[in-house]
């Protein structure tokens, strides 16, 4: 099970808590767990990835055991403590404003 | 006995004011989509419950969303409901895509930045929502950077008219200070097929053919901030209005410059004479009265406030040139709000109401053709829209 934490606005947006739980097949990656999260809930496509390119919003960073996963490949393995549940993904908005 | 919904977005959320035809006591409803810049809400003609809105932000995007019940409730369109085990997910009515050549699979143009260089397309928001006049499931978007899309299933799904920036004239197309936007479009209620749109800085465009293909119908503007003041395109229109029974008549609020047109925009002469300033965003006409019309002169450049700190609203009944000031009821002391160009409206009940918001949170209304005001709200957040329904 995969944790993700999401910012405010998209909680609103899915309407659910701070953190969703989803279940993701083969390799952890951020692509993995961003399509697996924007299949669970599809109102949130297109506001993390842009639609068309599929890359990160530039006002939206990535975090795990805190590190700033924001600009490695969307293809690269998450931390083993994310790919067992122990930590969380988090996706968040940039500290400018808001 | 007829009722007014006014629909209002701001920098942090939508609010909906309701009265009866006397429009002196005002319910409000809101904040929805709190914390989100809702940019414009706009219902249909063809059925007033069923209201669009524009959702956006600059960290998440846009998001578009609709209402069957006239704002108590509302849904994303593409129905972005959680899916079924094993369903393909949804979640399209947020999608706007720029066409891309046919035959390259490239771009179909640039524009020009602000340094003068070119730069391709990016979509950034939905700026205003035009539901069609007929078809409740039509509605149109229009949206930065500039380009016109329309969807014909409820907002579902969104195709552009790419014919507007594919035409020719794209790659001298500038942003303004807001940013590259098309922010106006008119549909007429006489001829389905003509559509009139405005782009700052482009300029304003018309299709005969229902949006597929356009013409600029800039003629008679002159804009002393571009190298060719009377360029074919380049011009940062602010706004256009036009009243239903004359549809060749338009109006427009220029950067600089209120003009008008009586050829559907073929050419186009001033008409600000003894406006105190002929800076503005806003501009609308009567309901009634085809040759009365409204604007709010605004102070600049940069400044973007009242001229003299009084908030004043400015009436012609002559089509132009001849202006009066409107002040009973706006702060005439110490007022530095702006209007911002989608935040007038007009009602259509026998004595007309006219209504405008303002950057400091305030949503003025007008029961007797501008005479008298007073705010319906006074501290909402930044007023980006404001727009009217006549309910029955």
């Amino acid at each position: 099970m995969i944790r993700v934490e999401l910012p405010q606005h998209l909680r609103t947006l899915a309407q659910v808590g701070r953190e969703v739980q989803l279940d993701v097949a083969g390799q952890i990656t951020q692509r993995s767990v961003l399509d697996a999260l924007e299949a669970r809930y599809p109102m949130l496509q297109g506001t993390i990835r842009d639609h068309v390119t599929q890359q990160r919003r530039p006002f939206l960073r990535f975090f795990a055991c805190e590190e700033d996963l924001s600009h490695e490949s969307p293809d690269a393995p998450l931390p083993e403590a994310v790919a067992s549940g122990k930590e969380p993904f988090l996706i968040i908005g940039a500290i400018a404003g808001g | 006995m007829s009722k007014v919904r006014v629909l209002v977005g701001t920098r942090k959320g939508a609010f909906i004011l309701t009265s009866d035809g006397k429009r002196e006591k005002w319910e409000v409803s809101g904040p929805h989509f709190a914390g989100w810049e809702m940019y414009h809400l706009k219902g249909s003609p063809a059925d007033p419950n069923r209201i669009y809105a524009s959702q956006t932000s600059g960290w998440f995007g846009q998001i578009i969303q609709s209402s069957n019940d006239g704002g108590k409730t509302w849904e994303m369109p593409g129905g972005e409901s959680m899916p079924a085990p094993d369903s393909p997910p949804k979640g399209h009515s947020n999608k706007f895509v720029y066409d891309v050549s046919p035959e390259t699979g490239k771009p179909l143009t640039t524009h020009q930045w602000y340094d003068g260089t070119q730069h391709p397309w990016e979509f950034k928001r939905v700026w205003h929502l035009e539901p069609s006049l007929t078809d409740p499931d039509t509605v149109y978007a229009v949206v930065e950077d500039a380009a016109l899309f329309r969807s014909t299933d409820g907002a579902r799904t969104w195709h552009e008219l790419s014919g507007l920036r594919g035409h020719g004239t794209g790659p001298k197309w500038q942003p303004g200070a807001g940013g590259m936007c098309l922010h106006t479009i008119v549909l007429d209620p006489t001829n389905p097929k003509r559509i009139y749109i405005a782009i700052s800085a482009a300029g304003a465009f018309r299709s005969e053919d229902g949006g597929e293909s356009w013409k600029p119908i800039n003629q008679g503007l002159r804009s002393q901030y571009i190298p060719d003041p009377k360029a074919e395109v380049g011009h940062c229109v602010h706004r256009i209005a036009m009243h239903r029974t004359r549809p060749n008549v338009l109006f427009m609020q220029k950067h600089w410059d209120v003009m008008r047109s009586d050829n559907a925009g073929d050419s186009w002469q001033e008409v600000s004479g003894n406006l105190p300033t002929d800076f503005g965003f806003v501009i609308d006409v009567h309901a009634h009265e085809p040759e009365t019309i409204y604007v709010v002169p605004i102070k600049s450049d940069s400044e973007h406030f009242p001229p003299d700190g009084k908030l004043r609203v400015y009436r012609s009944r002559k089509g132009g040139n001849e202006w009066e000031e409107l002040t009973k009821g706006l702060p005439q002391k110490d007022c530095y709000v702006n209007v911002l160009r989608d935040a007038m409206a007009v009602d259509s009940l026998d004595k007309c109401g006219v209504y405008f918001g303002t950057t400091g949170g305030q949503v003025y209304a007008s029961a007797d053709a501008g005479d008298t005001w007073a705010p319906i709200v006074h501290d909402l957040p930044a007023v980006l829209s404001v727009e009217v329904q006549t309910l029955k």
